[in-house]
Formats: structure tokens, C-alpha cells, sequence
């Protein structure tokens, strides 16, 4: 019999909903930091459910990274909340832009496939697609056997080289930002 | 900053070399298992990170300081960089995949250059995040010694 993780994916959608909440509602900086990275946790975990162990993997390592660092800058630094509210035509611009966002991911989502049913699962209109070639020909042609890695640095590589110069440039960035002095007179 | 407890201490002292192993292992067999060059460098940082809140931020920045970091990042960068343009060159594309060859037999060198690829990226994404958190925990003006 085959394990079917729907009721556990939508069960840990729930969670993460919560978490969510929690974390905008949380009087603690400490509570946010902690209810995102449990937001985080249970992505990893529905990527495992859906079978992606890669991105799985990433993401909890990440999240851990995030959680250090985040908890290290909120302990040392105070709780600088301002408990104020915003004016009402904040509160109206805030909604009005949720509302669209809601109108648009409703129309936008209405054409995507049912949950479950990846366009490669059916035999049909998947076959011939760039998806099912780069499955059929990953492992003869790049060698690789994870056709993860052989999609993610042989076919589309470039896509990847893009990625680590947005990783370099925002730590190059961190370093200008957060160097001690400004070094005027070196 | 003077590291945490004893038992903290110790503890890490048996795992970290474990972590940078596991770390190592994610990196090399990308092509081969769930992984590749981001996680495992990922990995590899958070022992580093491990170790710094561990033992104190003055027994690592004596071993990997904020200029090696960035040398590391950068050495990281160039090789994939170096990768995608001189081997892409005799292979006619960019990114050409010039090593692959023979039949793919689950070893360590299949793949071509999707290893030697992992491994920079590896380096790279190791030293960045480190150097990111180091920049986080000591370049504040003013930082309080916890």
C-alpha cells in the first residue's frame, strides 16, 4: 500500500498557517523568530512528504543557519516594538492590497494543476515536454544519478551561477554594511 | 565571549569533526544522493558557527578569520566561475559538460564537471554564510561581550 501524504501535507499547511500567525501576533521577538522557524521545519517536512529530499534537506539547514542567527541578533539586541497603530488609511490601503493579492492568486491559481498531479505524472500531455526530457536524458547524458544535480548544474547551470552571485553580492554587501569603522582615513 | 559550558564544550568537541565529515560527504556526493554544493556548505558553516558559540569566537577567528572567509568566498566563486567559461570554452558551450564520459556506473567521478561544480559551490556557500555571521557577531559597534 502507498503511503498518501496528502492529509499529512494539508494538516502541516494548517500548522504552518498558525505558526504564522503566532508569529505576526507574538508580543516577543524571541516567539516570532521561533514560530517562523517552525513555519520553516514543517516546509522541510511537507518537501520530504512530496518526495524532495534535496530541497528538504536544504531547507532545514538553512532554517537552522536563519534560527542562530536571527536568536543571536534578538537576544543581544532589545525589544524595540513600537506598540502603535496605524492610521485608518493605512488600514484601508493594507486591505485593499490584500484583497487584490487575494483576487489575483484566485484567478492566477485557477489554471494551475490539482494538487498531487504534477504535469510529468500524466502520460498524456507530459510526454514531450522539457520537464520529461530532462528526466529521460539526465542520467545518460550528464552521468549523474540524482537528475536533481544533473538538471541543477549541467542543463541549467547558468540558472545556478545566477544564484551564487545573488548569495556573493548580499554578503559583499553585509561586509560594507556592518564593517566596524568606516575606513576613511586608511 | 568566553565559550559556554564544560559540557557543551566537550560535546561539541566530539561532534564537530563529525559535522565538517557529514558536511564534506554532502558536498562530494551531490550527484549522487539528496544534497550537492548548497546544503553541504551550508553544513559545513554550521559547524564553524557551532564551534563559535561553543568555544568563544576567538578560538575560531584564530583558525578561519573574517579574511579567510572572504578569501574562501571568492576562491569559491572563481572556480565555478572558472568551471562554466574555461571548460565551457573547449567544450563549445557555456557550461559545457566536458568530463562526462563512459557509462555512468554510481561512482564518485560520474557527472563530469557536476563535482568539481558541487565542490566550489561548496566552498563558496561555506565561506559566505560564515563570514556572514561572523560580520553579524563582531563587526557591531559597540557589541556587548555575552
Amino acid at each position: 500500500m502507498v503511503f498518501d501524504p496528502t492529509v499529512a501535507v494539508y494538516a502541516l499547511i494548517a500548522f504552518m498557517f498558525l505558526g504564522s500567525i503566532i508569529a505576526i501576533e507574538a508580543r516577543d521577538l524571541l516567539s516570532t523568530v521561533i514560530s517562523v522557524s517552525a513555519v520553516g521545519a514543517a516546509l522541510s517536512v511537507i518537501a520530504l512528504l512530496v518526495g524532495a529530499p534535496d530541497i528538504s534537506i536544504t531547507q532545514v539547514v538553512v532554517e537552522v543557519l536563519c534560527l542562530i542567527v536571527l536568536i543571536r541578533v534578538v537576544v543581544t539586541r532589545q525589544d524595540e516594538t513600537v506598540d502603535a497603530h496605524p492610521s485608518d488609511a493605512a488600514t484601508a490601503m493594507g486591505l485593499a492590497f490584500a484583497a487584490f493579492l487575494v483576487v489575483v492568486c484566485a484567478v492566477g491559481f485557477v489554471g494551475l494543476r490539482p494538487f498531487g498531479q504534477p504535469l510529468l505524472a500524466d502520460a498524456k500531455v507530459g510526454a514531450g515536454t522539457m520537464g520529461a526530457q530532462y528526466l529521460e536524458q539526465s542520467f545518460a547524458s550528464t552521468g549523474s544519478p540524482n537528475a536533481v544535480m544533473g538538471v541543477l548544474l549541467d542543463f541549467r547551470a547558468y540558472d545556478t551561477l545566477g544564484e551564487a552571485t545573488v548569495i556573493f553580492a548580499a554578503v559583499i554587501g553585509t561586509y560594507v554594511l556592518l564593517r566596524k569603522v568606516g575606513r576613511k582615513n586608511a | 565571549m568566553k565559550g559556554m559550558t564544560p559540557i557543551v564544550k566537550e560535546v561539541t568537541a566530539l561532534v564537530a569533526g563529525f559535522i565538517a565529515i557529514f558536511g564534506a560527504h554532502v558536498v562530494f556526493h551531490g550527484h549522487l544522493s539528496p544534497g550537492g554544493g548548497f546544503p553541504g556548505g551550508v553544513i559545513l558553516a554550521c559547524g564553524l558557527i557551532l564551534l563559535c558559540l561553543a568555544f568563544g569566537r576567538e578560538f575560531v577567528t584564530g583558525l578561519v578569520g573574517e579574511k579567510t572567509a572572504t578569501v574562501y568566498d571568492c576562491v569559491g566563486a572563481l572556480a565555478f566561475l572558472f568551471i562554466g567559461t574555461v571548460l565551457g570554452y573547449y567544450g563549445g558551450v557555456f557550461f559545457s559538460n566536458v568530463l562526462v564520459g563512459g557509462k555512468p556506473d554510481f561512482l564518485l567521478t560520474d557527472g563530469g564537471i557536476i563535482l568539481p561544480c558541487n565542490v566550489a559551490i561548496g566552498i563558496k556557500v561555506g565561506a559566505c554564510l560564515f563570514g556572514a555571521f561572523l560580520a553579524l557577531s563582531l563587526f557591531r559597534p559597540g557589541s556587548k561581550t555575552t
